[in-house]
């Protein structure tokens, strides 16, 4: 089970959500609208096994998303989800890979300190010896004009889930 | 007449030219130590080899990642080890005089200077998409060699260069005071990898076991210096599956 954010962990004023959570229940989400910038050069790495869990995270993935690797390491993957993002995009991430394809698309994580990134996002079935044996996610620096159409995307994507985007704009 | 057969090591294209003699050392010091008759085979580009490798003429090879799929999945290729510390890293550049100060300044059309290198130009290409230039978008000025990309910036008929990194440390101090990196990557995954062969597989074993003995003893250490290496670290075939898995999601469009 996902521990619940903390006030005292985060930096900034916040916006509070409970949020559910596939197999996890219920989280207590505390969100700023701070953004932390992609570095440049950098790609975020991480495997998990076929129901989401952690299994290996690179530095750049602790170092981008404020936590440690001993608590990412067999945490789920949905750690990172943040409130802004429609559930319709995960609905197509795990349909196309639990069909053994390909999933792309632009992802805005939550950090530890409630912050926010954004990140391109490729995530690829592991199949070893014609079995899916867990997934490979790797991340990387977005533009922002790919960012904005993003956000206008999920927009709508909320409107259809009747939620509002409620983080920035741009 | 000797039925033996005769084994042949290749080397990835882009292995920086300062360690060419190194890897004919290498097959020296293969043959002795797992006491088989190799040939060292040096390929001009990635598609000479490429052919070499579907023609089922390579038996170990210091493979470049972009090829690890082909070489492991298509080839049935085994890993065996990678150099300790060595990752493949891409630094875009420009020449140092250039108005081009951030990768935000480049526009549609800007002429990119790069050899044929897949995984430097694949990480490359990765860090101008973050400034929506893709392929389309950018004037390929494709060279043989690091130093020719160098020459291209400087000569003033490219804007911006891709390079492998370690070949950028090569350079002379002439030629780097007048280069200006904009940006290089810093993923630490990438990394080439030696693999052997179906055919090689009865000697995998002693390989192995020789490699990592080398910097244990003078002669493999004075390999391992004349390749510019530390040593190797063995690897698991996991560990390249995974690499190739990266790599796959690197190449997705």
């Amino acid at each position: 089970m996902l521990e619940p954010m903390h006030a005292n962990q985060v930096v900034g004023k916040y916006r509070q959500y409970d949020q559910h959570l596939y197999k996890q229940g219920f989280r207590h989400l505390l969100v700023t609208d701070i953004e932390v910038p992609y570095p440049d050069g950098k790609l975020i790495v991480s495997r998990t096994d076929t129901q989401g869990i952690i299994t290996h995270c690179n530095q750049s993935f602790v170092d981008m998303s404020g936590y440690t690797e001993a608590e990412l390491i067999g945490a789920p993957h949905s750690i990172l989800r943040h409130p802004d993002m429609p559930t319709l995009a995960f609905k197509g991430l795990w349909d196309e890979v639990e069909a053994g394809k390909i999933w792309h698309g632009y992802v805005k994580n939550l950090r530890k300190d409630g912050a926010f990134y954004w990140v391109y996002a490729t995530v690829i079935p592991n199949v070893r010896e014609g079995v899916v044996v867990g997934y490979t996610s790797v991340r990387r620096k977005p533009s922002r004009a790919k960012i904005a159409a993003a956000i206008a995307l999920y927009q709508t994507l909320k409107l259809k889930e009747g939620n509002h985007w409620e983080g920035p704009t741009q | 007449m000797s039925t033996e057969p005769i084994f042949q090591l290749t080397v990835s294209p882009d292995f920086t030219p300062a360690h060419i003699s190194g890897w004919y050392i290498f097959n020296t010091w293969l043959q002795r130590n797992l006491n088989v008759r190799a040939h060292c085979e040096l390929y001009d580009d990635f598609e000479s080899q490429r052919q070499a490798i579907r023609d089922d003429r390579v038996d170990l090879i210091y493979a470049n990642p972009f090829d690890a799929a082909m070489l492991v999945r298509e080839k049935n290729f085994t890993a065996i080890a990678k150099a300790i510390g060595v990752t493949d890293e891409c630094v875009i550049a420009v020449a140092a005089e250039s108005s081009i100060q951030h990768l935000e300044d480049l526009k549609p059309g800007a002429r990119l200077a790069k050899t044929d290198d897949p995984d430097i130009n694949l990480i490359g290409m990765i860090m101008l998409e973050s400034v929506d230039l893709n392929d389309d978008s950018v004037e390929p000025v494709v060279v043989d060699s690091y130093v020719l990309v160098a020459k291209a910036l400087l000569r003033g008929t490219a804007d911006i260069g891709f390079f492998l990194k370690d070949s950028c440390d090569e350079f002379s101090g002439a030629i780097r005071k007048q280069l200006r990196p904009l940006v290089h990557s810093q993923i630490g995954d990438i990394q080439h990898i030696l693999l052997a062969s179906p055919r090689l597989v009865a000697h995998s074993a002693s390989l192995r076991h020789a490699l990592a003995e080398m910097p244990n003893n003078p002669q493999g250490n004075s390999v391992l210096e004349s390749l510019g290496f530390m040593g190797w670290q063995l690897l698991e075939q996991e560990d390249t599956e995974f690499m190739i898995d990266m790599i796959d999601t690197l190449k997705a469009k």
